[in-house]
């Protein structure tokens, strides 16, 4: 994402009426409002993608919270992105039973194609590539998730077809 | 109820856990994330032992010593090999990512970590991975932040945000990156900040004033003191090297502040050291031209023989203060006749202190230590904004709310201490507590409910609960809980205090006490406390409070014509007089002579000018709000020519050859002559042992056993040594000779055991965890209560007024502010910075209707001045009510109860910043 | 076998939606129960049936359940019932199909336990990355609340239970039932010290009781057909079937619905069709990442939560992860000790500390970087960390099970990595 983009989505300082009902709904069945804290940060991340500090501060405000609470809370959790992250993020399990069954060189493959590493986005702004612990479909190993799809069986043949239309960046092939 | 440990039988108190235990039967057990008064969530794995099921088990299991409580009979070992590996191990792991800097870093020397290092006898590192490191964030002006030293032990975070009611610090992120900071980089926003600096177990967070004049804990020279920022009266352990006080720390004393001070106790006392310091006495007009205004500086000897010139044979007043130590008061007011001695209260103060002393002496309702008020049930605040004018008081309160969830807690026979479990036990749910204010207050996070009415309508309110306890029906709903409320209780406490000025709330408080008393089962206990502003307004009050007709600030100002000369104690009228009866006062031909520590307006207009030692410089008593008298002692020798007053009084009386003082010469003395002066008095000799005091021989050291001594410092100066001060008065000595252990409460420096560097050592110097320290229980506690009720109660009768407002004005009220208000600490440049400006506080619909926004200006105009004042928005206040802080330069011309018209400032522009250092702080780390 | 769990699960592995459901004998259960049984009557029967809970402790559920304070004990206020569908155990996907393809089942499970326990709200903690179960529970609870299943006065029983699904945000230790709690608090998800037990002090400190989704599956069963029948599931000592699965590399990975009591050479051999073609056995985890290896000496052994428990390992989830000849032990556990290390929540010193030390140990190891003291300090480390009780939560023993029996089992491939300097697996890698 270049700078420019991210102080546009950083001038959501506010929440929308559409995250403040969805926000609502959740609040209904938690009796403190930090309760829904997470909820929260899920909500307006599903809206922005991300969660900045602009947004922090907005929920942390409706919830009636510190933005330290907040905070606390939103780095825990390793589905919730404190960085800006790509159109879709691609969550790659590295488990035991993906791992033996060769996860690493799909890795490694995905790597090459996308030029990212763990943590980085394209250049295209497309993807972000992360770890997940064990996705729990061991059985059809190895697998990830590009957005909410669920992807196994992987090979490179695989990877090759699914992101044949992203653009190599400078960074792949290392 | 016993356990075994090793072998050995140690006698145990039921409901306690096996850490405390230990350490109670002086056992060295390690731990971390434990704390006293935080208790225990198991976090660092410190404190393991292992525990065997029976005389048969020889493996046992290792369990957390601070989150197993004691069984009868419970077999424990601290030194099985499986216990000292494990606990040795978890040091080795603490270590992975810890800076091998102890040599520079600030904690070195006074590190728990360190000293825990060392205890479980950790050297050799097996981990060769590279070390997580973390950014620093600028925490503000009283705080450094050092992340690389942390050991996640959880304590910052527990205690800014669990026992202070902070909310801008956490922990961040997790595993082994856990993180510990604000959201952003900015001020900490709590007043009590300053005590991450005592509670992080390593260098995390450190004292950043201290930092710049940095000295490690063994090099410096403490001396047991008394915090001189409020009526409070928290016991303080300050540092001194080279002249120069080098920081505070907090000294226990389990009755009063016990573990923490506020930050304007820790950080207030830097005007100590400040460029504004009077070094020598000056005479008006002394200098070569006799017309200058100016003063020159003149030896001791001769301001003496000057101002005893002035006063012998003379007509003579005295004007006292309620931040010099009863001693020097009393020399005063002996020196000047009681009949010429004005306490030195503004009028107002003076009632009100009146108001409270005598309603101490009479109350049936119990005058409560802050330790007691931390067993309140229910509270009822009225009239202060308690965290702004007794800090340490709202820090008791914030635990007290807790009672509700230890009340839970025991219902399921969970201890207290199991801090994360009663706590998410209880969730959201507190102690009742009301409090009934003018505005905004530093509590209200957490009160159950909150009333904004003027001071008028708070003595009314209490007045009413008071009548609905006695069967009287209002139809206010809200007297009707809040009487509910306190009989409800088992130990409810009513809390006020003299702040808004009015001894209508004080008497009003006391007549509710005494009818809530009347109105409850005996076994009921009914606490009534009161806040007074300064470190003796309630000795100074004590001291005039038999007199018939004191004598009044405002009355001796009209007086002044008719004598020759005025002596005034460690005061800056100006926080007290008008404009025109401080004219009344400089403008004539009386002589006036001030003694004061630093440069203000009074000294500027007197004529004869004294400079005296501060509280770290001299010895005194000062008897806080629940008229404990206290002692504190001369951490270093004042500097130039400075006295403590006490001195220049004796000098002077010894000079004027004063019949009733020309006995005394030194400071022992006066205490005897001041505890037979009035019977209220008589403990006073019991406040602290004498000069004679010796322990083993020997006088209590005020340098440690690893002080480095003498050093080059000087040596541009001069290569001779001076000798080391010798101290005649005090049982202390300018010495690393000497014991600092087990001697009386009183008269503990600093805390320090062998194996112990750090503050925890004070343990060692507990009877018990949080108990009364060994000394106390062996010779006096710690301090003295002056007054002992006789229970016989008051008749009160209240005179309420209401003052009418005209349309378009407003009533002024005090608001008083932890970081500004008080006198001296704000010549602390941090104190200051903090301070930021003085404002006039406003409720939304006013600022809205005058048409401005938080951080504008307004003018305030009373009867014969004009200010323009910073704007702060208010989120509830009483009707017609506006605030303004309260001690500033630019207010300090405004009093409570002015009625004051309000208008924009039009001149005003936002201001442009220019440039900022806070950049340059945040760099520095 | 007859299949129970998964009687509604075809190999297309679509969802069964309520009519389905019903026409498949589902609900059943429920009515008998609101209508016949009191809570105590429910509780008794699952106390009876001997069901140990699916979630990898193996407690039984029914003196969980008994534990939960009773009107007259406890002060006024709600009671609450989880489900754990966080499933992040290495290795495990079994809650994954019994919610993506019944969500039914599981609701009438939890509404069967919410009505024993008395509570009255009840969560699905379920972890994020499960959109196709979350969406399938949420429509599924929305045809519940639409039929009178769910909501206020359920089937006109009087009784009431009103059930949300919340999905995490991740993070493996919320897993662990207090965790989950805080997390569900929406707190940082520590764990919490035990006790006070969350049946007496859980959700927002209330009662609370939290099962695993397998075990939830059961309940609907137990109590239409009785304990007597629940125990004549089991093949050996304990009752009931259980979900058992394979994965690595043998010719058909996969799970299946079991007798409890089925020795693992069966599961290995004729539902996972055996090793893949040039591949051997080397050993196998038998319940997830956080159980202990066993070898081929045990294949003979029944999967019983006590044969497999005297065999130095423990059950857990009941899905084995296989380990092969061509794969390296050390680096097996070290990928299980970098998961372990990266969902380490940061509470307790050993497992946020130690297990970072461990994986550095092992990198070593693995890198052919490694002295022979790096054993030494290994054995020490399986000590500080190993054991229950010396961390605050169960994560970081878990953790250290795969790596002490590794040690146990194939220390000769430790040691071989130490004197070649490299590993014998990734040559020249
Ligand atoms: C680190 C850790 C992770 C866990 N993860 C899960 C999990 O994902 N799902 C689960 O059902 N139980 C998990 N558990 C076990 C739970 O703490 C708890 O025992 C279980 O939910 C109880 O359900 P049950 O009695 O039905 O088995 C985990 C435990 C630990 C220590
Ligand atoms: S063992 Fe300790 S650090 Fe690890 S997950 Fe449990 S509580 Fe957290
Ligand atoms: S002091 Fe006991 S675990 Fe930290």
């Amino acid at each position: 994402m270049s700078d420019q983009e991210i102080i546009e989505s950083d001038l959501n300082t506010v929440l929308s009426s559409e995250e403040i009902a969805e926000i609502d709904a959740e609040l209904a069945h938690v009796p403190y409002k930090s309760g829904a804290a997470i909820d929260a940060l899920k909500i307006v991340q599903a809206q922005r993608g991300w969660v900045s500090d602009q947004s922090l501060q907005a929920i942390a405000k409706y919830l009636e919270m510190s933005a330290e609470e907040l905070e606390g809370i939103a780095t825990f959790y390793n589905l919730i992105y404190r960085r800006p992250v790509g159109d879709k993020v691609i969550l790659f399990c590295d488990s035991v039973s993906c791992w033996l069954c060769g996860c690493e060189d799909i890795k490694q493959k995905i790597s090459e194609r996308l030029g990212v590493d763990y943590g980085e986005t394209t250049a295209d702004n497309r993807y972000t590539l992360i770890p997940v612990p064990c996705l729990g479909a061991c059985d059809r190993a190895p697998v990830m998730m590009v957005g909410d799809d669920l992807h196994t069986h992987l090979d490179k043949q695989q990877i090759e077809k699914l992101f044949a239309d992203s653009k190599q960046s400078d960074k792949g092939g290392q | 109820m016993i356990i075994f440990v090793d072998g050995q039988e140690i006698e145990v108190k039921q409901g306690e856990n096996v850490l405390e235990a230990c350490l109670n039967a002086g056992l060295d057990l390690p731990y971390f994330c434990w704390h006293p008064a935080m208790g225990s969530i198991g976090s660092c794995r410190q404190c393991a032992l292992v525990q065997y099921q029976n005389p048969e088990d020889t493996r046992g299991r290792i369990v957390m010593g601070c989150m197993t409580q004691v069984t009868d009979g419970a077999r424990f070992s601290l030194n099985a090999q499986n216990a000292t590996e494990f606990r040795e191990a978890v040091v080795e792991s603490l270590m992975l990512n810890h800076p091998h800097d102890c040599p520079v870093c600030a904690e070195g020397g006074e590190c728990h970590l360190q000293d825990m290092t060392v205890m479980v006898g950790h050297r050799d590192r097996r981990y060769t991975g590279k070390k997580n490191t973390h950014r620093n964030q600028y925490l503000g002006p009283l705080i450094q932040h050092e992340m690389n030293r942390c050991i996640t032990c959880y304590r910052c975070e527990r205690y800014y945000r669990d026992y202070a009611g902070g909310s801008d610090l956490g922990a961040q992120a997790s595993r082994d990156h856990v993180y510990f900071g604000r959201h952003q980089e900015g001020v900490l926003e709590s007043e009590f900040s300053g005590n991450l600096v005592e509670v992080c177990p390593t260098g995390v967070f450190t004292d950043k004033p201290f930092l710049k004049h940095y000295s490690r804990k063994w090099d410096l020279q403490s001396a047991p003191s008394i915090c001189s920022g409020c009526g409070v009266g928290c016991n303080i352990s300050p540092g001194e090297r080279y002249g120069k006080l080098k920081r505070v720390h907090n000294r226990y004393n389990h009755e009063v502040n016990g573990y923490f001070l506020c930050d304007r106790g820790r950080f207030g006392s830097g005007y100590i050291n400040s460029d504004q310091r009077l070094d020598y006495s000056g005479l008006k007009g002394a200098g070569l031209k006799s017309a200058d205004a100016t003063f020159a500086a003149v030896h001791q000897s001769q301001a003496i023989e000057t101002a005893a010139g002035w006063l012998q044979g003379k007509k003579v007043l005295g004007i006292g203060s309620p931040r010099a130590s009863l001693e020097s008061n009393y020399l005063l007011r002996e020196l000047v006749g009681r009949s010429n001695f004005s306490s030195g209260f503004s009028d107002a103060e003076a009632a009100v202190v009146r108001s409270i002393i005598n309603i101490q002496k009479t109350t049936v309702a119990t005058n409560p230590t802050i330790k007691q008020m931390e067993s309140a049930d229910a509270i009822l605040i009225l009239g202060e904004d308690i965290t702004n004018t007794a800090p340490r008081v709202a820090l008791a309160l914030r635990q007290a709310l807790r009672n509700k969830s230890f009340e839970l807690a025991e219902q399921l026979g969970l201890p207290e201490w199991q801090d994360a479990a009663v706590r998410n036990l209880a969730q959201d749910q507190l102690s009742p507590m009301v409090i009934v204010s003018a505005m905004d207050s530093r509590l209200d996070d957490v009160a159950s409910q909150l009333i904004s009415l003027s001071p008028a309508a708070i003595a009314d309110f209490s007045c009413a609960v008071t009548a609905s306890l006695q069967g009287q029906e209002s139809d206010d709903k809200r007297v009707q809980q809040v009487a509910n409320m306190l009989s409800a209780a088992k130990r409810p406490l009513i809390i006020s205090g003299s702040s808004m000025l009015s001894a209508n709330i004080v008497d009003s408080a006391a007549c509710l006490a005494e009818a809530l008393q009347a109105h409850k089962q005996a076994a009921q206990e009914v606490m009534l406390s009161f806040c007074v502003p300064e470190a003796n307004s309630m000795g100074l009050g004590l001291l005039v409070n038999e007199d018939k007709r004191p004598l009044r600030l405002s009355r001796l100002a009209k007086k002044i014509d008719t004598v020759d000369a005025v002596l005034i104690l460690e005061n800056d009228l100006e926080r007290r007089l008008s404009q025109s009866e401080l004219d009344l006062i400089f403008s004539g031909k009386t002589r006036v002579i001030s003694m004061d520590l630093l440069e203000n307006n009074t000294l500027a207009r007197s004529d004869l000018v004294l400079p005296v030692a501060s509280y770290a410089e001299s010895q005194g008593t000062l008897v806080n709000a629940e008229s404990r008298a206290q002692r504190h002692y001369p951490v270093f020798e004042p500097a130039a020519e400075r006295l403590c007053s006490w001195q220049w009084l004796l000098q002077l009386a010894a000079v004027m050859e004063h019949k009733k003082l020309a006995g005394i010469a030194h400071f022992d003395q006066i205490v005897e002559a001041c505890s037979k002066s009035q019977p209220i008095f008589a403990d006073l000799t019991a406040v602290a042992p004498d000069h004679s005091f010796r322990d083993r021989g020997l006088k209590v050291p005020r340098q440690t056993h690893r002080y480095s001594g003498r050093t080059a410092i000087n040596a541009d100066v001069s290569v001779h040594e001076p000798p080391q001060p010798t101290d005649c008065e005090t049982p202390l000595a300018y010495s690393m000779e000497g014991l600092n252990r087990d001697q009386p409460a009183s008269l503990i420096p600093y805390v320090w055991s062998p194996g112990w560097n750090s503050n925890q050592s004070l343990q060692k110097f507990q009877a018990e965890v949080n108990g009364p320290l060994k000394g106390a229980l062996k010779h006096s506690g710690a301090g003295q209560r002056l007054i002992k009720s006789t229970q016989q109660g008051l008749e009160y009768k209240l005179k309420v007024t209401h003052p009418r407002m005209q349309k378009g004005r407003w009533q002024l009220l005090p608001m008083h502010r932890v970081h500004g208000s008080e006198e001296l600490s704000a010549y602390t440049d941090e104190i200051a910075e903090l301070a930021a400006q003085a404002f006039v506080a406003l409720g939304e619909t006013v600022a809205e209707k005058l048409g401005v926004a938080e951080g504008e200006m307004v003018v305030v105009s009373t009867a014969d001045q004009e200010i323009s004042l910073q704007v702060k928005v208010l989120s509830r206040v009483a009707k017609n009510c506006v605030g303004f802080s309260v001690g500033y330069d630019k207010t300090k011309s405004l009093r409570a109860g002015d009625s004051v018209a309000l208008r924009r400032d039009k001149s005003w522009q936002p201001p442009q910043v220019i440039a900022t250092d806070r950049g340059v702080a945040s760099n520095g780390c | 076998m007859e299949k129970v769990l998964t009687r509604n699960i075809g190999p297309d592995q679509m969802p069964t939606d309520m009519t389905a459901y019903k026409a498949n004998g589902g609900y059943v259960g429920l009515r008998k129960a609101l209508s016949h049984m009191s809570p105590k009557d429910c509780l008794k029967v699952i106390s009876d049936s001997n069901l140990r809970g699916r979630g990898g402790a193996g407690f039984p559920t029914g003196m969980k359940w008994s534990f939960v304070p009773t009107e007259d004990k406890c002060t006024p206020g709600h009671k609450y019932l989880v489900c754990n569908a966080d499933e992040m155990e290495p290795g495990t996907f079994k809650d994954r199909l019994l919610m993506e393809c019944d969500p039914h089942q599981l609701i009438e499970g939890m509404i069967l336990s919410a009505y024993t326990i008395g509570a009255d709200i009840s969560y699905i903690f379920i972890r994020g990355e499960y959109v196709v179960a979350i969406q399938r529970l949420r429509d599924a609870i929305a045809e519940c609340y639409a039929k009178g299943y769910l909501g206020d006065n359920i089937l006109d029983s009087g009784y009431s239970l009103n059930m949300y699904v919340h999905p995490s945000a991740g993070r493996y230790i919320c897993g662990e039932e207090t965790a989950l709690i805080n997390a569900l608090e929406g707190k940082r998800a520590n764990p919490r010290a035990k006790p006070p037990f969350p049946q007496v002090s859980g959700l927002w400190g209330r009662p609370t009781i939290v099962n695993n989704v397998e075990t939830l599956c059961n309940i609907p069963h137990i109590i239409d057909r009785g304990a007597d029948w629940f125990k004549t599931l089991g093949r050996g000592e304990d009752s009931g079937s259980k979900l058992f699965g394979v994965s690595g590399k043998v010719k058909n990975p996969g799970c299946w619905e079991l007798p409890m009591g089925t020795p693992i050479r069966e599961i290995l051999e004729d539902h996972a069709g055996g090793m893949r073609d040039g591949y051997q056995l080397k050993g196998l985890l038998p319940g997830g990442g956080s159980t202990d290896f066993l070898v081929p000496e045990h294949l003979d052994l029944a999967m019983d939560y006590n044969v497999i428990g005297a065999a130095g390992s423990r059950m857990g989830t009941g899905t084995m992860i296989v380990l092969d000849d061509r794969s390296c032990p050390v680096a097996m556990v070290l990928n299980l000790i970098r998961f372990f290390a990266q969902e380490s929540c940061g509470f307790c010193t050993p497992c946020r500390d130690g297990l970072p030390w461990t994986r550095q140990v092992l990198e070593d190891i693995e890198s052919g970087c490694a002295e022979s003291e790096h054993l030494e300090t290994l054995a020490y480390q399986i000590k500080y960390i190993g054991a229950i009780g010396n961390t605050h939560c169960a994560l970081a023993p878990g953790a250290m099970e795969p790596l002490q029996s590794a040690l146990k089992y194939f220390y000769d491939d430790f040691k071989q990595h130490i004197s070649g300097g490299q590993c014998p697996y990734h040559k020249g890698a």
